[in-house]
């Protein structure tokens, strides 16, 4: 098991309070279909939630590799624990989806269904369209795990606010350079 | 007497009502023109910071900004935020060892807390009486900073202090442009807020960032996207 290489799945809610991914991804099913990827570790960050995940090491059901879980309601610096990750699993928070996707890690985003204003599916589902993570629901979690091709994600360019801040310029007269 | 005053209040009202009624129409077309001034120093800009996402993306935009002609700078948060005064500060003081003159750049940069309007998933009733508290807050600010331009992305943080704006450019106490970037979040619909400022006309620039909401509201631009 020593010579395996780590491969860890961070599991971000940033501060909002989201436990039916906290649950889905605790379940039996999500770790073995994680384990059944070749992953060996699952870090959940869980915020403000109130469903406290168990912390026991899993065993893969048809193998003998492990799932080493391991969870914490904030940590000091998102960013460290994406450059860390192999995967990431996401809330649809658009701060961890553009955090996530410049520092070019595969992201799977899921939607909270119980937000009032869910607009932030909007985000997710034409990020997904434009095949630039995958996004999935609490219920479809394990399906999209089972079911993923990471390579066939297309990385992301960021964005630049050089033309916004070029129009402004002209907007108020100032010459253009 | 009593008949005196109540004749002269049948007329100073509908003059009143009309002079006011002219006053916001002229601010209606005049807004989307370009403002007519020297531009010998720089313009004095209120930079409201929304929180989260919302501040990642101002952010973007301010740390493109000429330095020379966007100043100084006034940077707005909710008092409930305590994350986004944070990260304006760091970038403020990052630009000292760029320019060299310590005092000058604090003299540039401001930084004051706000009361928001509407916290996420507060009931559209109670939000009426913590807007009119934040109205209130934000027509003090507005009168204090006198901003020239005044750039926001949402959320309701901005609506009051666009307001207040919007109301002292109709009284003739001062100008100010206002430059609306609707968020990255926004794919199909405009926010609440976006909205708000698009149906009103209280933006001189309303930009959105996906080419497909700039196609529902043409009097939106789209010039790419900020993250």
């Amino acid at each position: 098991m020593g010579d395996r290489e780590r491969r860890m799945v961070f599991v971000t809610v940033g501060t909002t309070c989201f436990d039916a991914l906290v649950k889905v991804v605790d379940s039996e099913e999500v770790k073995q279909a994680l384990l059944q990827k070749g992953y060996t570790d699952l870090r959940i960050q869980m915020g403000r939630g109130t469903y406290t995940p168990s912390k026991d090491k899993v065993k893969q059901a048809s193998g003998n590799s492990n799932l080493q879980v391991e969870h914490f309601t904030f940590l000091p610096s998102i960013a460290d624990n994406i450059r860390e990750a192999s995967l990431v699993i996401s809330h649809a928070g658009s701060g961890s989806i553009f955090e996530t996707l410049q520092l070019g890690k595969p992201l799977i985003v899921v939607v909270n269904e119980d937000l009032m204003d869910n607009h932030q599916s909007e985000l997710a589902e034409e990020l997904a369209e434009r095949n630039h993570l995958l996004c999935a629901h609490p219920q479809t979690l394990r399906a999209t795990v089972e079911a993923m091709d990471l390579h066939a994600l297309q990385p992301y360019i960021p964005g630049e606010a050089r033309p916004v801040v070029a129009l402004i310029n002209e907007f108020l007269g100032f010459p253009v350079d | 007497m009593g008949f005196d005053a109540f004749a002269a209040a049948c007329c100073a009202i509908p003059v009143l009502v009309s002079v006011l009624a002219v006053r916001v129409a002229y601010v209606l077309c005049r807004s989307g023109l370009p403002p007519s001034r020297s531009r010998a120093s720089g313009l004095r800009c209120l930079i409201v910071l929304g929180s989260g996402g919302h501040t990642a993306e101002m952010m973007n935009i301010v740390s493109e900004l000429q330095k020379d002609r966007f100043t100084p700078r006034y940077y707005v948060a909710a008092l409930t935020d305590n994350m986004s005064l944070p990260k304006a500060q760091v970038y403020e003081k990052s630009l000292i060892h760029v320019e060299g003159d310590r005092e000058m750049i604090i003299e540039n940069a401001q930084f004051m807390q706000i009361y928001r309007s509407r916290e996420v998933g507060q009931s559209y009733i109670t939000s009426i009486a913590t807007t009119l508290r934040a109205t209130l807050h934000a027509m003090w600010l507005i009168i204090r900073i006198r901003p020239q331009v005044i750039f926001c992305n949402g959320p309701g943080t901005c609506i009051p202090l666009c307001a207040s704006a919007f109301l002292l450019k109709v009284l003739g106490l001062g100008w100010s442009s206002i430059f609306y970037i609707e968020s990255i979040a926004r794919v199909k619909k405009l926010s609440l807020s976006g909205l708000l400022l698009y149906k009103l006309r209280m933006a001189d620039q309303f930009f959105v960032q996906w080419p497909q909401l700039q196609q529902k509201y043409p009097r939106a631009q789209y010039a790419g996207r900020l993250m």
